[in-house]
């Protein structure tokens, strides 16, 4: 019965060790998340008012409206941008072009446009917009971040349209519906949930972006005003004030970070929830 | 009747249905051709991109030449260029970024995929670690600074009392340096690399566990001759992924590295990177001279990521065949 021999202590004690090498790992992975959501929300709700929240920074020293809605702006103008032509790509990839030359060389370019780091992005847009016209302006943000969203758009979109199933194409052509009808009214409407998504995540991405504002649409006091000057962002205004000897601008780095973290996480978690009710479905 | 272009559909024989068949077909080419256009322009952003970076380099790279990648001197009042600390920075930092999250990384993989835990405890800890991918890396710098930087000075006093003698450790730190911001990638980084590495292992297929462990082999045993070794690809594949994103990562780092402009050795030291020393110059360069040196680290920059970019891609469509 040599079989019920317990296992010899050298492979117990290497079990045993590198069980609790995974866990400690594990751990050690969870510990700075959670250190810093509660450090966000500690240090963030001290500040948090509503006048915080309806003031610029020009009219009170803890408001940030101005970097509220200057974060809007630009997302809204680079979304407005990047969202039609990254389903259209997205549709083309999927739909007609699938594995040709022509299209592989463009999901190539979408894959490296992807890895493309966010501040050589920035930089692309000062060398083109802001050298150009001479002044930092939202305008240039809102390029660079067009660059961030556009390959996120297109990759995640390509995806939720593969998942729909070839036969519903198949049905919907036999029924009579010419290339367009497929395609917009059975592929594109059945991938709603994951191109919603896919633009989702996008935004959230381009909500958190520091690296291509910095230089581009560069920080202000006051309010946006127009697309064609300097424009505040939360993220920005985190980056400035973060390093500030003056403790009241480091608090309200802090505030801005709690709102720019609860807007982003409710992003990510909203997107979860559209795939998964598709799912449930 | 005569039918012209071979794309009508034959056998219609009412003449109004083939004109309407007929503009059908001529809207369904315009819109193939139109998402056509859209996606080339994409293309075209592409070639755009490298083309401004390379023209606003080329009067750095006809002046400097080779020589700044290996030239340690960055004086911004005497216009004197070299990009070696900056590249030096830039690839350690990502190094120790590595040394960091792949063991932690491959275990989080582990733990979450094989038969470990219970299904419920899995998913709120993917969830958890992915959650950390979302969080924009403004904060988490942030963080650094008023969290981490404290927290490591101690480890990092540690080891310098303990290894002082190795060179990478030998002097007193100051609080910001290039291993916290190591540290700080290796954070960032990490969901990447646990989120594809458990993806991969989840496909490996559970009859070779079984059979390893029907062998008599120990849960632990098949993960490292079985389980590892057959997913290898697609693991080396998530760990150049998360070193392209360590490489170009700019904002977390910024914060906690120091931004010395000398290249120091000792990793306790405060250190630079080239996405740290764009995001903190380009705002106030206002010689051309100086811009056009920013430019060509941001092209060296750019292909240094997109080598390894592309190296990522290669190793995980090999293994998308293979499945």
């Amino acid at each position: 019965m040599e079989i019920l021999k317990p296992l010899p202590a050298g492979r117990r004690i290497f079990s045993q060790t590198v069980t609790v090498l995974a866990y400690g790992a594990v751990v050690l992975a969870l510990l700075p998340l959670l250190s810093l959501l509660i450090q966000i929300v500690t240090a963030g709700v001290k500040q948090l008012s509503w006048n915080a929240l309806t003031h610029a920074l020009i009219e009170e020293p803890s408001g940030f409206l101005n970097a509220i809605l200057g974060t809007f702006l630009m997302v809204a103008i680079a979304a407005v941008i990047s969202l039609p032509i990254g389903l259209i790509t997205a549709i083309y990839l999927s739909e007609f072009g699938k594995q040709s030359r022509i299209s592989q060389v463009i999901r190539f370019a979408v894959n490296i446009l992807s890895a493309v780091p966010s501040i050589v992005a920035g930089v692309f847009a000062y060398a083109v917009v802001v050298i150009a016209m001479q002044t930092p302006s939202a305008l240039a943000g809102s390029v660079a971040l067009v660059l961030v969203m556009l390959p996120m758009v297109i990759l995640a979109g390509e995806e939720a349209l593969k998942l729909v199933p070839k036969e519903q194409r198949s049905a919907s052509a036999a029924l009579g519906a010419n290339t367009m009808q497929t395609t917009f009214k059975v592929v594109v409407a059945s991938a709603l949930p994951g191109l919603t998504t896919a633009g989702l995540l996008a935004v959230a991405r381009a909500m958190g972006e520091t690296a291509p504002l910095i230089f581009t649409a560069q920080f202000s006091q006051d309010y946006p005003n127009g697309l064609f000057s300097t424009t505040s962002s939360l993220s920005v205004l985190i980056y400035n004030y973060a390093n500030s000897p003056d403790t009241a601008q480091n608090e309200l780095a802090w505030t801005a970070s709690l709102v720019l973290a609860a807007i982003v996480l409710t992003l990510s978690v909203i997107s979860r929830f559209v795939l998964k009710n598709k799912a449930a479905r | 009747m005569t039918i012209s272009t071979p794309n009508v559909r034959p056998g219609i024989p009412d003449d109004s249905i083939l004109d309407k068949q007929r503009s059908i077909i001529s809207v369904d080419r315009l819109f193939i051709n139109f998402s056509l256009c859209v996606s080339l322009t994409v293309l075209g952003l592409l070639l755009w991109l490298g083309f401004v970076i390379f023209k606003q380099a080329a009067p750095a790279i006809g002046q400097y030449g080779l020589g700044f990648l290996f030239s340690q001197e960055w004086d911004v009042n005497g216009l004197v260029f070299g990009a070696l600390p900056y590249i030096y920075g830039t690839l350690v930092s990502s190094f120790i970024a590595l040394l960091f999250a792949v063991p932690i990384g491959l275990a989080v993989a582990i733990l979450t995929s094989e038969d470990f835990l219970p299904i419920w405890m899995r998913n709120p800890i993917v969830f958890l670690i992915e959650l950390i991918a979302s969080i924009p890396s403004v904060i988490i710098g942030f963080w650094g600074i008023f969290v981490l930087i404290p927290a490591l000075k101690p480890v990092q006093g540690l080891l310098h009392k303990l290894l002082g003698w190795i060179p990478f450790f030998s002097t007193e730190t100051a609080g910001p340096s290039m291993f916290v911001a190591g540290a700080i990638l290796g954070i960032m980084i990490l969901p990447t690399i646990s989120s594809i590495s458990r993806d991969v292992m989840r496909s490996v297929p559970s009859e070779m566990r079984s059979a390893s462990m029907a062998l008599g082999a120990t849960k632990w045993e098949m993960i490292f001759s079985i389980l590892l070794p057959s997913s290898i690809s697609g693991i080396i594949g998530a760990v150049m992924l998360g070193l392209g994103r360590a490489l170009g990562e700019t904002m977390a780092v910024t914060m906690v590295i120091g931004n010395s402009n000398r290249l120091n050795v000792s990793l306790f030291d405060a250190g630079n990177t080239i996405p740290a020393i764009l995001a903190n110059q380009f705002p106030e360069a206002l010689d051309p001279a100086h811009i056009g040196a920013l430019m060509y680290l941001a092209m060296i920059l750019f292909a240094l990521t997109l080598m390894v970019n592309m190296g990522a891609l290669y190793l995980v469509k090999a293994l998308g065949f293979k499945e």
